[in-house]
């Protein structure tokens, strides 16, 4: 149970950043999707995203930082393992069912609906 | 008659950042927080089954997790719910991974007219491509980093 | 240059003539306070047809055959088409003088493309060089979205300043023969730009220029606001409104009194932030409701001044701050009609 409200109240909080940064900023929705993936990267990189998925679990890998942090962590795998190759292999190995299920659902979902106009 | 002389530009934007209606960031805030703390707990749960009923690993949830979520903000941008909700929500319902979904479903939709390699297939990345480019980018130079540093000997992989 | 008064004005000596008129709207225009008044209110977005584009279209037809309509006049007695709209290539006014077969001047002066084209028709007509024009403009809310903002279905709240495009269209005959309102004089604005660079606050970035083309008018005419019944502008919105009043107010002129907005009438009371804007939403407003107003006697002379934002997607995405124009038409309601 414990991890279902960690993951709500720190799911919520880095949400509570992205709004912030949306009101006071004037930031558009593409920016905030980049830079909560590229600020995920590096804080996995620093070491200070691993502590937060650990007590969040889904509150850290569900926001767009998670995407950022599965690729830091895939990258410092496959680095670990398969040496320089792994700089490039290694994000997107990590990473790649989340982007073919991005595109594959994307495209069908395109396919299938029309855009409406709300009333 | 012209009215530059009576008001001076600069002074201008910033009589209209004055007087200009305010959107609300506390409650705002408050919106963003119990949406997206929501999409996560729902996450969570999309985990739980992933690891408990269905018996995969570490690696193997985090992926069941990522697509399902992805699968549900695709299918509710295609109904025409999720930009309802993300009128309501702001942020809550543009930084979790059904936000992601929904930036590359939306334009995808909007200009499905224009056929389907050119519209579909390439609008589908007019917000998601930018994400790929800076994600991975930074995931590279993550990596170049980390083989530095481990040859070096500065830190032990 | 007798016709010429004052600086920026243009005063006509031979009639020229409000003959028809025609006006066709959106669902959601149609659930507005002035639901009444409009010729006709489509069932959808779509219209019937199968992309946005060529709704848009739509509106501008049924709108300009209206107004041809109710002149009393076939499109071959029409001599020119004016017009404009907001999309790239202004292509719902292109399409719609393909079909019409009317020889056709594309105009654009974004969301003042209407008062430009009654500025331009009356000019036409007074000097000799045609009997009847047909002025339209339109605009569509899933075409504009499209082209200035972000997709329908992306999950993004608006702005606080956001403004909603109006879907509809509206359509004017104007005749060197008969008619019971008449243009007697025209302001052409001057392109005005104090520096505002938020795509959502058009109107902020417009009231300046509504503001100049107002005063220059005034100060043409030798008059004070209460010359007019209503000065009426096109889609400054709420906020935009506001500036106005403010920045004439700080030139020594109150326009309180007369002063309104058809971004502000047309969704009244219904949940749009700042209110609506739009080609569509200013020639829809003056075709079908205060062009009535005027035949019912209840206002006896206006002054019509749309604004219009003159960014593009491109100039948004570059930073650059939005210009803005605005023309003032000055109509009056015939004596003894």
């Amino acid at each position: 149970m414990m991890d279902y409200v960690n993951a709500f109240w720190v799911g919520g909080l880095i949400c509570v950043i992205g709004q912030l940064l949306m009101s006071l900023t004037n930031m558009t929705p593409a920016r905030i999707l980049v830079t909560f993936v590229t600020a995920g990267c590096v804080l996995t990189a620093l070491g200070l995203y691993k502590p937060i998925v650990e007590y969040a679990g889904a509150g850290a890998t569900v926001p767009l930082t998670g995407f950022g942090y599965s690729l830091a962590n895939g990258v410092i795998e496959q680095v670990a393992e398969k040496g320089a190759i792994g700089i490039f292999t290694g994000g997107v190995m990590a990473t790649a069912g989340g982007i073919a299920a991005a595109v594959v659902f994307g495209f069908l979902v395109s396919v299938i609906f029309n855009p409406k106009v709300k009333k | 008659m012209n009215i530059k002389k009576k008001q001076e530009i600069g002074n201008y934007n910033e009589y209209v950042k004055e007087t200009m209606p305010k959107s609300h960031t506390f409650s705002s805030c408050i919106k963003a927080f119990l949406v997206g703390g929501l999409i996560c707990t729902i996450g969570q749960g999309v985990s739980d089954i992933g690891k408990n009923l269905l018996k995969l690993d570490e690696k193997g949830t985090a992926a069941f997790t990522c697509i399902v979520l992805i699968f549900f903000g695709a299918l509710l941008t295609g109904l025409g719910i999720y930009d309802v909700i993300g009128k309501f929500a702001g942020a809550g319902s543009i930084v979790p991974i059904t936000g992601f979904a929904n930036s590359m479903v939306s334009p995808a939709l909007e200009y499905k007219r224009e056929g389907y390699v050119l519209g579909v297939g390439a609008k589908l990345f007019t917000i998601a491509g930018p994400v790929l480019v800076y994600g991975i980018s930074t995931s590279v130079l993550v990596g170049l980093i980390y083989f530095i540093l481990n040859a070096l000997g500065v830190i032990q992989l | 240059m007798g016709k010429r008064v004052g600086t920026y004005t243009v005063q006509f000596d031979r009639p020229v003539l409000i003959r028809g008129r025609g006006s066709a709207v959106g669902q959601e225009e149609g659930k507005g306070p002035l639901g009444g008044y409009f010729d006709q209110i489509a069932q959808d977005a779509m219209w019937g047809q199968d992309s946005f584009e060529k709704a848009e279209k739509r509106f501008f037809m049924e709108a300009a055959k209206k107004a041809v309509e109710s002149a009393g006049l076939g499109l071959k007695d029409i001599h020119y088409l004016l017009g404009g709209d907001l999309l790239n290539q202004i292509i719902s006014a292109s399409y719609s003088a393909r079909d019409l077969d009317i020889p056709f001047l594309g105009l654009y002066g974004a969301c003042s493309s209407m008062a430009e084209s009654l500025c331009i028709g009356s000019m036409l007509i007074d000097g000799g060089f045609a009997q009847n024009i047909l002025c339209a403009t339109s605009s569509h809310f899933a075409t504009a979205e499209r082209q200035f903002r972000y997709p329908l279905e992306l999950g993004t709240p608006k702005p606080p300043t956001g403004q909603d495009t109006v879907t509809g269209a509206g359509a004017t005959v104007i005749s060197a023969e008969q008619g019971d309102l008449e243009v007697k004089s025209v302001t052409v604005g001057r392109v005005v730009d104090f520096g505002i660079k938020d795509a959502n606050n058009m109107g902020a970035a417009m009231a300046p220029a509504a503001v100049q083309t107002i005063l220059s008018n005034l100060e043409d005419l030798n008059a004070d606001p209460g010359y007019y019944d209503a000065i009426i502008t096109g889609d400054l919105g709420i906020f935009g409104s506001d500036i106005l009043l403010d920045l004439a107010g700080k030139n020594n002129v109150d326009l309180s009194g007369v002063h309104k907005d058809c971004g502000k009438m047309i969704f009244e009371g219904m949940d749009k932030n700042c209110g609506a804007s739009g080609c569509g939403c200013g020639a829809s407003v003056l075709n079908a409701y205060f062009f009535k107003k005027m035949l019912d006697g209840d206002l006896q002379r206006i002054l019509f001044v749309a604004t219009g934002a003159l960014l593009s997607p491109t100039s948004v995405q570059q930073g650059e701050s939005i210009p803005s124009i605005a023309h003032a038409v000055h109509i009056e309601r015939r004596a003894g009609k």
